[in-house]
Formats: structure tokens, sequence, C-alpha cells
């Protein structure tokens, strides 16, 4: 059998992409909520604060560490699957990606170094500060990255020179609307994450609280908090820790849906204007019309309309979303195809035929994926500020469990707008401007893009010793983060002693006040 | 005139030159931690010595990374499409150590140390040879043809000047972590490091004064000679320091020795970014390979920003950890139990 390079270095790209964005959007949205422990610790000097500080930051950095090891791969890979793609956009996709090193990870990782080892050796304030703008660092990596990535589904900012896209506006770059409006999505996304993350592990200690006797329940179904000297850490103030954190995450998870729902609805506007095969392929709306489908069936796979049902649609639906009124009407896959022929041609380098409809399969489904598995997180933690109004949670084991795979809604929604957004672009690496709104004539099929001179063989090697990496890796991190969970806030809080006083004395303790 | 060419090509061997420098010796830590000792507390004081500021040295080479592909896509493009498999190894060989370093002490047992502690240091060894012989291929040569692209398979890259610049980075990074670990830990593995590098510099250090004299012969001017002489004092005093016991000297001597010995090879280089070996016309030169200029333009005030920011913070954390780690810091490992009731059975 004859391996297609271009099919591997899409599944590989596919693989490691998906694979860094299940462990960013838990240190972009966990990052903060840590910070704001730690700034709730500052001010009031509880040590409720602290603890949680130290736990939720316990399990922060066993994530972040597995974010940086994975970002790499993604850096490199643009030069190593893709250099026909990096030649063509270089001029101006390397820039973003050199200011995020220079304008934002530096920050990031050296002020992180700063703030797991800082504990005891900065005054409070200034390692407060620290931990901020390590994840300031971590939220402005991402908004470079989102334009990067942004300047591909709507490039702006260019002129064509002998075929080329040449910068010439980085300003125009760096406010491209489909980078703002991707940008606060994928933050408020990223909140989701956090939020949840929080909720469903504080669930799991308050449930754990309750079954091992500590918490009692009195007849007017108000919590009376006990302890139990003989369990680390089961202490009265451990209540408050997870009580705490788990109305703080479920308030994030709650706001941060809000902000979901309004920037995807402003995103779904631009997309119809930038982007409209990949909007009409993620309605499979073969025909002109004005309805949005809740469910479909027949063959959305087969990349033409000849097969697909729509079998729930709510008239108008869709003009709403494209336009905020009832009536207009969205052109359909079958409208879009002679149209994006006309202007793009109709065979590529290879005398083949172009497809330009992306696999509706994977944008129907990634589309109603994102937003079900959104809303049902979003739902759930509503659910849980109303279960705890009273100070702890249910005795009921199942809904422990339900907390805790909640805890995967919202990186599955994050994963299937990813790749709803990714897999909605092609045949395209640079989506063109079929309603020029950018420039238009900039783009790319992912075909051209791929490395020339490299071999499926190659490509193979990297796709398979790094998939059974990050798979025994994602096995070793999910232990790590049971086996603290699992520990509570013990696990996370070695002796020591937190007064305010910068490193002065001479005694040996005071070197290490933290020691892998 | 290629000025803003010229300046990125110095701006990108900086960012080289700095990631050699300081991960240099965090890598180099990486593998001292397998070969120099078995022992976990002296393993433990190697590796807290590096713990603070290790991530943002690794910050160099993503920067030194996006900085090529933003400045020289062609460059970019052309090195990392040849040299996919060395590559592919240095990526798994830093996601490794970058786990290993955080994960390492988050277990408790001893099968678990060791699985990092190799994955530690086999990880920075592979880490620090693929980029070694990527930056030596880089300067002698790569079989690519009028596109950029590579002619002759997935080792084509593969020969002397490859291995050179491997053993040379590996080298130097042991080099340098033993004179780090000498000046920023106490007692036995202070000991430990002083005696390796009077002991083994004189050899490990053979194959980076190889790759700059081969660079410097096969391309170089008469004014980088200057800049290789100074590397050789440097070198010579460093030895002589360290063997007297001065640990500042001897680093300061290894440091200098790194930054006109890799500037020889960049000067040399020059204008070359990355030369063909199948044809000169084929060269990809700081000219050919270069954004445009309004693209430069914007990444030197970018860089002009924030170079010198990164320069004050990075500086002001080796200020803040600047006290030696010893064996009498290292706290008992933590052990994380269950806090949960446990049933008698």
């Amino acid at each position: 059998m004859e391996l297609d390079p271009l099919l591997i270095a899409r599944w590989q790209f596919g693989i490691t992409t998906v694979y860094h964005f299940w462990m960013v959007p838990l240190t972009l949205g966990l990052g903060p909520i840590v910070a704001l422990f730690q700034t709730m610790w500052v001010r009031t000097g509880k040590e409720r604060y602290l603890r949680m500080t130290k736990f939720w930051g316990k399990l922060y950095l066993i994530n972040f560490i597995m974010g940086v090891a994975t970002g790499l791969v993604q850096e490199f890979q643009f030069g190593m699957a893709w250099s026909e793609y990096s030649r063509f956009v270089g001029d101006v996709f390397g820039a973003p990606l050199a200011m995020e090193g220079l304008l934002a990870f530096f920050f990031e990782s050296v002020f992180l170094g700063l703030w797991i080892f800082g504990w005891d050796k900065l005054p409070k304030k200034i390692h407060l500060a620290t931990l901020w703008i390590a994840v300031m660092g971590s939220v402005f990596s991402a908004f470079f990255i989102i334009v990067a990535n942004s300047w591909m589904q709507h490039p702006v900012g260019v002129e064509l020179v002998d075929g080329r896209p040449v910068m010439v506006d980085v300003w125009a770059v760096l406010t491209n609307n489909t980078a703002l409006t991707a940008y606060a999505h994928t933050i408020f996304g990223a909140l989701g994450v956090g939020g949840a993350f929080v909720l469903g592990i504080a669930w799991y200690q308050l449930w754990q609280r309750r079954k091992d006797g500590i918490d009692t329940v009195d007849a007017t179904g108000r919590v009376i908090v006990g302890e139990n000297p003989s369990i680390p850490s089961r202490d009265r103030e451990d209540h408050a820790v997870w009580i705490r954190s788990l109305r703080i995450g479920a308030v994030v998870a709650v706001l941060a849906f809000g902000g979901v729902a309004l920037t995807g609805d402003l995103q779904a506007k631009l997309m119809f204007d930038q982007q409209p095969m990949k909007m009409a392929a993620a309605e499979a709306a073969c025909h002109d019309g004005s309805a949005f489908s809740l469910f479909a069936i027949g063959d959305l796979g087969a990349r033409d309309c000849s097969q697909v049902v729509n079998v729930i649609e709510v008239p108008g639906l869709l003009s709403f979303l494209a336009h905020g009124d009832f009536d207009t009407e969205i052109k359909g896959v079958n409208t879009l195809v002679p149209e994006y022929q006309e202007k793009y041609g109709t065979v590529d380098a290879n005398g083949n035929e172009i497809n330009y409809v992306p696999i509706m399969a994977v944008t129907y489904w990634g589309f109603r994926l994102m937003i079900t598995f959104g809303a049902m997180a979003a739902f759930a933690a509503v659910v849980a500020l109303w279960l705890t109004r009273k100070g702890t949670v249910p005795a009921s084991k199942w809904i422990m469990r339900l907390a805790i795979v909640g805890i995967l809604a919202p990186f599955a929604a994050n994963s299937a707008g990813w790749i709803f957004t990714e897999m909605g672009r092609q045949p395209f690496v640079v989506a063109p401007n079929p309603n020029p709104s950018g420039v238009d004539g900039v783009f790319m099929f992912t075909a051209s893009a791929v490395s020339p001179g490299v071999t499926a063989g190659e490509l193979l090697f990297s796709l398979i010793s790094l998939g059974l990496v990050y798979g025994a890796l994602m096995v070793v991190e999910i232990r790590l983060l049971v086996t603290y969970v699992r520990g509570g806030t013990a696990s996370a809080l070695p002796p020591a002693d937190h007064s305010d006083k910068p490193d002065d004395t001479d005694k040996p303790d005071d070197v290490l006040a933290f020691a892998y | 005139m290629d000025t803003l060419p010229t300046i990125w090509f110095v701006a990108i061997a900086v960012l080289w030159i700095g990631y050699l420098l300081l991960e240099g010796f965090d890598l180099g830590v990486g593998m001292h931690m397998i070969f120099s000792t078995k022992n976990n507390v002296q393993r433990r004081v190697m590796l807290n010595s590096i713990g603070p500021v290790w991530d943002g040295n690794e910050v160099w080479l993503i920067t030194a990374g996006a900085a090529t592909f933003a400045a020289f896509p062609f460059w970019y493009a052309s090195l990392f499409s040849t040299l996919y498999i060395p590559l592919t190894l240095v990526l798994l060989g830093l996601i490794f150590r970058a786990v290993a370093i955080e994960y390492r002490g988050k277990g408790a047992t001893a099968r678990w140390r060791r699985a990092w502690d190799l994955a530690l240091g086999l990880g920075s060894l592979v880490s620090a040879f693929g980029i070694g012989a990527a930056l030596a291929l880089t300067t002698t040569g790569l079989p690519i043809n009028e596109n950029g692209d590579r002619v002759g398979g997935p080792f084509a890259w593969l020969n002397g000047y490859a291995i050179l610049g491997g053993l040379a980075v590996v080298g130097f990074c042991l080099v340098h972590a033993a004179a780090f670990l000498g000046l920023k830990t106490e007692g036995s593995v202070r000991e430990n490091a002083r005696r390796f590098l009077v002991r083994w510099s004189p050899i490990a250090l053979l194959p980076i004064v190889g790759w700059v004299l081969a660079v410097q012969f096969i391309n170089g001017k008469t004014w980088t000679w200057a800049l290789i002489l100074v590397a050789v004092v440097a070198v010579v005093w460093a030895w002589f320091s360290a063997r007297a016991g001065r640990e500042g000297r001897a680093f300061t001597g290894i440091a200098v020795f790194l930054l006109f010995g890799a500037s020889s090879i960049f000067a040399s280089a020059f204008p070359n970014v990355l030369p063909s070996t199948l044809s000169p016309e084929f060269n990809l030169t700081v000219s050919n390979a270069s954004s445009g200029d309004y693209t430069l333009g914007v990444m030197t005030v970018v860089a002009a920003f924030g170079l010198p920011l990164v320069f004050l913070y990075q500086g002001w954390t080796y200020w803040v950890f600047r006290k030696r780690v010893s064996e009498t810091h290292i706290p008992d490992a933590h052990v994380v139990r269950a806090a949960v009731l446990t049933r008698e059975s």
C-alpha cells in the first residue's frame, strides 16, 4: 500500500494539536483561579486560602508542564512537516510566534519558576505578583497563537508579491476581527474548563467528608462541620477550603459560559461572512435557506449533499445566527461550490478535482457537540450552586461521580470546537476571502503545504513515536492528578513557615522552601 | 544593502548563543544526574540547582526557533524539514526531560525516581546531541535543491559534521554544567563537579574546538581568528581557575569561551544561513532567505523592547536564587497519603 504523506502529516498535526489543546485550556483556566486564591490569602491572611492556593497550585503545575512539553512540538512541526506552508506564510505567520516567545512565554516561564521556588524567599506581595505575571504571560501567549491561527482563517494585513503574501500592516494582523473574537471565545472556554475542574474535585472532597462521617447534616438540612484528627488535613478548616473552591469554581464556569455564548455568536456572524462554506458545512445546509438544523441523518461524510436529510429544523434561526434577523437567505453548499470553483479553480496542481466541501460529519457534529457539552457544563454548575447553598453536597455517590465526569464536558467542548474550526477550513490551509473582507487572493491548499522532501516513513515515525509518548504521559499525568487529589490539601502542604519576611537570615532551610 | 536581514542574523545568533549559555548547563546537569552519581540526595541537589531557572532557559530555544521562522522563513523551512528525524528525537528528548524535572519528586518510590532520572538524563543527552547536529549542519551545509528541499532521503543529513556538532554540544553541556554545579552547590556535589572540570574538560571540549576550526577553514575570515583567540585564552584561564578552586572564574571563563567560540562560528558562516552541499547556487543566505523589510522592521521594534526586558527579569531570577544548594537543604521526600478513612479489613 502506498502511504500518502499528506494524510499522515494531517493526522500527525491533528493529534499533536488536539492533545496540546487538552493541557492549554486547563492552564489558562486554572491559573487565574489559583492567582485569585492567593490574592485572597494575601488580603485576608486566612489559612483556608493558603491551602487552596497550594492545593490547586500543585494540580496546576502538574498540568502546566505537559502544556510546555507538547507546545514545542507545535512550533517545530510547521517547518518539519509543512515547509511549503512555512515558506508561503513566513513573512506574516512567524511574527506572532516570535512575539509570543519574546513578549509572553518568557514571562510565563521565568515568573512561574520564581513563584514555585519563591515561597518564603520573596516578600508576600511580590511573590503574589510573580504568579499574576506568569498567568498573564499564559493569557498573552494564547493571544499571539490565536492571532497566528486566525490569520490562516482570515488573512489580513498583507499584499501579494510574486504570489506570496508580504506583511504590510502588522496592526491589521494583531487586531484581525477573527482573532479578537476567537481569542475571547478561547479564553472563556478555558475558564469554563478551569471552573468545572475545581468544581468537580471540590465536590468529590466534600462528598468524601460526608462519607467518612466528618460532616453531618441536621434536620433543617444545614451542615454540621466536623473533623477527624486521624486523617491528614481533615479538620474544620478543610470544609471551608472545599466549599469555597466549589462555589467559586461554579461561578467561574457559569460566567465563562455566558462569555462563550456571546463571543460564539459574534464568531458565527463573522464566519458566515468570511468562511461561508465552513458554516454551510457545519449546518449541513445544502440548499439556500434560513432554517437551522438540530439533527440530521444520512451520509454526512460523503462531502456532497445528495444523502443529507435534516430531521429537525428550526426555521429562521440560521438567519438569526448569521445576520441577526429571521428571513435572510443563507447560501447553501450547492450554491457555494460553483462560486468557489469559479474563483479558486476546479483542479489542483496534480490535476485532481478539488472538493471544496469539508467533511460534513465532522463540521456538523463538531459544532453541535461543542455547544452541547458547553451548555451541559454550565447547567451542571448552576445545579451545583443550588445544591450546595446550605454548605455541603448531597451524600449521593452517583451525583459525585457525575461531578467528576462533568470535568470532562468542557474539555470535550473545547476539543470539538477546535476540530470544527480547523477541519472546517479544509481544503485550504490558508482560507481565502470569498466575500472579500480581507485580502482577496491570499490562500493555500492544504495539499500544497506539506514538505516536499519529507517521506511518508518519516512522518509515520513521528506520528507513532509522539502518539505513544503522548498516550503514556497522559496516563502518568492523570495518575498523578488523582494521587494528589486523593491526598487532599495535605498532599500539597509541606510544613513551612509563611511569615512575611524577605530572605535575610542564614538558616540552611532558607535556601529551598520548595524542593523537587 | 541587507541591513535588516544582517541585524536579524545577529539577533538569531544571540538567541542561539543565549540558549547554549543558559540551557547548556541545565541540559548538562540532567546528564550528570545519571552519569556522575547514584546517590539520590546528590541527584536532588543537582536537580534543585536548576529547578527555578530551567524552564526560562528553554524559552531561548522556542524564541530562537520562532524568530528564525519570522525573520528567515526559508531557512526555517529547509532546515527543519531536512532534519525531520533528528528533530523528532530532539522533541521527544525535550518532552521527557521537562516532564521528568516536574514529576520526579512527585512520587516516592525508588522505581519512579529511577525511571524519571533516566528520562531526564537521556532526554537531555538526545536533545543536546540533536541540537548540536542541527546547528553544525546549518553552518556546514545540507543537500538541498533549488527549492530548498532535501535530496537523498531521510538520512541524507547524516555525516561527520552532524556527529561532530552533536558531540560538541554534549561535551560543552557536560563541562558547562560542571562549572555551574561548582558555583551553585555545596559539599560533595561541588567537589565532584570541580574534579570533573579539571580532569575531563580538555577532552570534552575537543569536538566544539573541531567544529569551530572546521567552519573557520571552510568559510572563515581573517578577523574571526581574533574571536577564536579570545575563546582559547578564556578556556585556558577557566581550566587553571578550576584547578585553583576559583569557581566563579571557571564558570565565567567557560561562558566567555562559548560566547566567542560560537560567535566565530556564526561570523564565519555569514552571509550563508544554510549552504547547499549540492551547489553553491542553492545556498540560503541572509538576503535570499529572509522576510520582507516591513516584517523585519516590526520584529526589530519588538526585539528592541522585549530582549532587554528578558535580560533584566531573567537576571533578577538568578539573583533571587543566588545561594548555593547543599545536601542539608534537601527536605525529606514528601509522601502523599490519601485523605480518606482507611478501612480495617
